[in-house]
């Protein structure tokens, strides 16, 4: 530590041990690029498996990319058949207004638009408070209740849903998802009802 | 070579006399925002004490190869290169965890007491002092965050690393996984703490 710093031994060192950091990380990042990928592919499965009724083809290869307005992202539309009969599909919804971060959702629909199931894709919400979006007892209330008598909105602003203790922000965003993916599903209930050929 | 008695010092002092978070104070990002249960402070906590080790094993190794106007940056660089490690790592093998801890997984960078370490003890010892301090220093505050974690856990959703002791619509104090309630066990804990490591020692 008690080395003489000159600007050649200063830019040396530094130059060194980026150098090194750099390649390690990238080194890393291979090899866990492909468990990462695995990791998102199950947690993907997962989801659908939770939020569709049960299935025979392959929501994930026949999924379908669409554009809604004042939605950056596409919306990914997972369509389930069951021997080619349509049962429902599942649906992303994407809000904005989380507490600290955007909230990404799964939604399940049954062909009649009632709700089967939510799963939550993303969320950078307070840890305790806000992720708790995630537990049963929070997503029970929608399983079964068709949006277009369950209003999507948090009670406090004249909805049906019921908020989290001390999260209301984070439900809002929740219901704002989830009231997005309806709209998104209604709009397109016709072209899902035959597999895509 | 230290006489034993000297690493064992090493160790202890930062399990009881000079405790990260309930004597030096250090860390308190992580400390305040992330110990809204008890497995999530145990997970931080783990995850810190990993960055800690690697990189105090590092600094200790390289320290008399860096210039002494450049040191900061250097750390930083190994630090940050750790923590992106732990980063990659947890997103494939643990997502659960990676999904919980959030933010607060990059933001290890800058908790002062690795810097701290790296700068105070690693700089200036050998290679197995400062192996000795970074897991005194990383068990005190894995130690720590899990109390902490605990508490409020407990107190705030009245359960115990996700064992519920109390009915689902059960009114718990829910003060305590909101931010305030943070300080506020922060600080009865670092009083129960002192009272008792002064009685010990």
């Amino acid at each position: 530590m008690k080395r003489e710093s000159t600007l050649l031994n200063m830019v040396v060192v530094l130059l060194a041990i980026t150098l090194v950091s750099g390649l390690s990380l990238g080194y890393v990042n291979e090899l866990t690029a492909a468990p990462k990928a695995r990791a998102q592919l199950a947690r993907k499965v997962n989801a659908l498996q939770l939020v569709l009724p049960s299935y025979t083809n392959d929501p994930v290869g026949e999924v379908r990319l669409l554009h809604w307005e004042g939605v950056r992202d596409r919306i990914e539309v997972y369509p389930a058949y069951q021997d080619s009969a349509f049962v429902g599909a599942a649906v992303t919804g994407l809000s904005e207004m989380g507490y600290s971060g955007p909230v990404r959702l799964l939604v399940g629909f049954q062909p009649d638009g009632t709700l089967r199931n939510i799963s939550v894709l993303e969320q950078k919400e307070t840890p305790g408070l806000g992720t708790r979006m995630k537990d049963d007892r929070f997503l029970q209330q929608f399983a079964g209740k068709n949006p277009a008598q369950f209003d999507l909105r948090v009670r406090k602003d004249g909805g049906d849903v019921d908020a989290l203790a001390g999260a209301t922000i984070s439900t809002r965003a929740f219901a704002e998802a989830t009231r997005q993916a309806y709209e998104v599903y209604l709009a397109n209930t016709g072209n899902l009802k035959e597999p895509e050929k | 070579m230290e006489p034993t008695s000297t690493y064992k010092q090493h160790f202890l002092r930062g399990i009881v006399k000079e405790n990260p978070v309930f004597v030096m104070l250090l860390g308190m990002c992580p400390t305040l925002g992330v110990t809204s249960s008890a497995f999530n402070g145990l997970g931080m906590g783990l995850a810190t004490l990993f960055v800690l080790l690697m990189s105090n094993i590092v600094v200790s190794l390289v320290k008399n190869q860096i210039p002494a106007k450049v040191r900061i940056p250097a750390f930083i660089v190994i630090i940050a290169s750790f923590v992106s490690v732990v980063e990659m790592v947890l997103e494939a093998y643990l997502p659960f965890l990676y999904e919980q801890l959030g933010i607060f997984i990059p933001l290890i960078v800058v908790n002062c007491l690795i810097l701290g370490r790296a700068e105070a003890f690693a700089s200036k010892n050998g290679l197995l002092a400062s192996i000795l301090d970074a897991l005194g220093m990383g068990l005190g505050f894995v130690i720590a965050l899990t109390a902490l974690g605990a508490t409020r856990e407990l107190l705030g959703s009245g359960s115990m690393f996700e064992f519920r002791f109390v009915p689902d619509n059960a009114n718990t104090l829910i003060l305590f996984i909101l931010p305030p309630g943070a300080f506020i066990a922060l600080a009865y804990l670092a009083i129960v703490f002192n009272r008792l490591s002064r009685k010990i020692a």
